[in-house]
């Protein structure tokens, strides 16, 4: 009893304070590897892994997201059995602790395919871990929210993956600037994984303070908690097809607009337009910082006008901008084209000779930095692999692109294109939080929300650098084929969401 | 709009194989120009992870559809008592 009053006082900016910090550092966890994705690449793999290394570290990333779902169903089970606040601080426990070991790894060099397989051990974890918080996090926060703002309070949540993003590129930014790049390349990439543990530890000792949810207190009390929140959540038919709207009528649909928005966007302007490796964290990093505001604009503008067309306005304009945006991204950084008419001047070309590992041949690479009339810089590396057999014929030299600095007006267009990716972001992810929790009982809500969330995400969301890198490195394809996956999804998704969702929102969740 | 979901629902239960042999036959031209050597990156562990990520999200699919043929989305739950 004296429990119930406790948790009707604490307060709900506390609850919404210590739930999105918690959120926000496993976010943090999550995404630092996908940031360091090119780096941990040729950490794990052998060093003349060229493209497979990426997509193969890519693949590890994706493996993360994909055992979302699974995690989902452990931890939402247990959610819903013991409560929310034990469950969410383990996934706490176990998300800190396996991103700390992730800085632990040796490298390919040291231990060969060891490395990779640990961490991908460990990534599965995480993913694991990441299954079972957000649900948690969600559900606890609108089972406080008073009538008519669950919208509005719940939105606190939703910037915290985008936050979690931020930091993330925030961290990396700064340890590299502190450290330099070579260092950085060699082992201060581990820092922001160790980091995390500090973190983690402040966010459970936060967390410990926190009370249950008073709407689960009061069932638990009255003896109303579910006794297999698996089986009424999958197995009773009326259930299972809302599960199903959520999944196909707006989760995949939110989850693809997410990771392009964010994700894509910097990957594309980092991999195939070339820019610096700072230049691209900062377009997104400014981006991030002027769209999140809107997080928590559209969440409480969804508990007057409801969820729904918020939602799918996001998906709609996704579908209809994405490749106009990413046709300019390409034709802004095409430096190679420019340079025909627009060199200023170049430096005296380096030359660098290595040897290749494990064979007798060379790699000579020689780079010219390069400067434009607009003020645009770039490198340009040739490199040809010199065989030890003097007699075999001589490779084409290949010649590669690197480093590409903006122009001013031409950084602001691309922030602002970004920009514009994110804000669809915070229109389809925003108000998601409340529609999911009002669309399940109090009794299987964990459980029954956090399944299509995590596949929306995780699975269509989070293979979104995964799948279009690949098909982009399909012969006969061109730059944008990758982008037919998440418009094809976003489409889909707002078609379903459009006919068969309803646009009212649900007044009370305690039932 | 019943009809519509209705007819809706023949389609996303027809969706679902399609996208499913669609991605097995991307998978086998991809791997098999894979092992030529000619695009190394295309591998059979990456394509059976999506084909097996895929084939339970489009079981759902056809699930999803055929509720929606069956009318079972005319009239959504108004209270958790429904579910």
């Amino acid at each position: 009893m004296q429990s119930t009053e406790k948790n009707v006082t604490q307060s709900i900016t506390q609850v919404i304070a210590a739930s999105s910090l918690g959120t926000l550092i496993e976010w943090y966890d999550f995404y630092i590897f996908g940031s360091l994705a090119v780096i941990i690449g040729q950490q794990l793999f052998p060093s003349d892994a060229g493209a497979s290394a990426l997509i193969n570290t890519l693949a590890i990333f994706a493996a993360g997201f994909i055992v979302r779902p699974f995690g989902a169903l452990v931890f939402g089970r247990l959610g819903d059995l013991i409560g929310r606040k034990y469950t969410f601080l383990l996934t706490l426990v176990l998300m800190g602790g396996s991103t700390f070991l992730i800085g632990l790894i040796p490298s390919y060099s040291s231990i060969g395919y060891a490395a990779p397989i640990l961490v991908l051990i460990l990534r599965l974890v995480q993913g694991l871990a990441l299954g079972g918080e957000y649900g948690g996090a969600a559900t606890y926060v609108a089972e406080h929210a008073p009538v008519g703002k669950r919208g509005f309070f719940t939105s606190w949540i939703q910037t915290t993956a985008t936050l979690g993003l931020f930091l993330s590129l925030g961290v990396i930014v700064l340890t590299k600037n502190m450290l330099g790049a070579e260092a950085f390349a060699d082992w201060g990439w581990r820092i922001p994984f160790l980091v995390s543990i500090l973190l983690v530890g402040v966010s459970i000792y936060i967390r410990m303070k926190m009370h249950e949810s008073p709407v689960f207190t009061k069932l638990k009390a009255e003896g109303k908690v579910s006794t297999n929140p698996l089986k009424e959540s999958f197995q009773k038919r009326a259930n299972f097809k809302m599960v199903l709207l959520a999944l196909f009528g707006a989760t995949m649909g939110q989850g693809v607009v997410w990771y392009t928005g964010q994700f894509y966007a910097q990957s594309f302007l980092e991999n195939t337009c070339k820019l610096d490796f700072n230049e691209s964290r900062y377009v997104l990093l400014w981006a991030i910082l002027f769209a999140t505001p809107f997080f928590v604009i559209f969440g409480s503008w969804s508990d007057k006008v409801g969820r729904k067309w918020i939602m799918l306005t996001g998906m709609l304009l996704g579908v209809l901008c994405y490749r106009p945006i990413y046709q300019y991204f390409i034709d802004a950084t095409n430096v190679k084209e420019f340079q025909k008419t627009e060199l200023k001047s170049a430096s005296e070309p380096v030359v660098e000779r290595t040897l290749i590992k494990d064979t007798k041949d060379s790699l000579i690479t020689t780079t010219t930095f390069k400067t434009l009339n607009s003020g645009m810089t770039f490198k340009e590396a040739t490199i040809v692999v010199i065989p030890d057999d003097v007699l075999a014929p001589l490779p084409e030299p290949q010649t590669v692109i690197k480093d590409v600095t903006l122009t001013r007006s031409t950084y602001i267009i691309i922030i602002a294109l970004v920009f514009f990716q994110v804000l669809l972001v915070t229109m389809v992810y925003g108000p998601i939080a409340a529609f999911l929790v009002e669309l399940f009982p109090t009794k299987i809500r964990y459980t029954s929300m956090s399944l299509p969330y995590h596949i929306g995400n995780g699975v269509f969301g989070g293979l979104v650098p995964f799948i279009a890198t690949l098909v982009a490195s399909f012969s006969g394809s061109t730059p944008l084929s990758g982008l037919w996956y998440p418009i094809g999804i976003a489409a889909l998704s707002f078609v379903i969401g459009a006919v068969y969702i309803d646009n009212k929102r649900e007044e009370h969740v305690a039932d | 709009m019943n009809d519509l979901k209705k007819f809706l629902g023949i389609i996303w239960m027809l969706l679902g194989p399609v996208i499913i042999i669609f991605l097995i036959m991307q998978a086998s031209e991809k791997i098999a120009l894979a092992t030529e050597g000619i695009a190394r990156t295309n591998t059979t562990l990456q394509w059976s992870i999506i084909i097996l990520v895929f084939i339970p999200i489009c079981a759902g699919l056809v699930i999803f559809g055929f509720y929606g043929w069956k009318g079972e989305y005319d009239k959504l739950p108004s209270s958790s008592s429904e579910l």
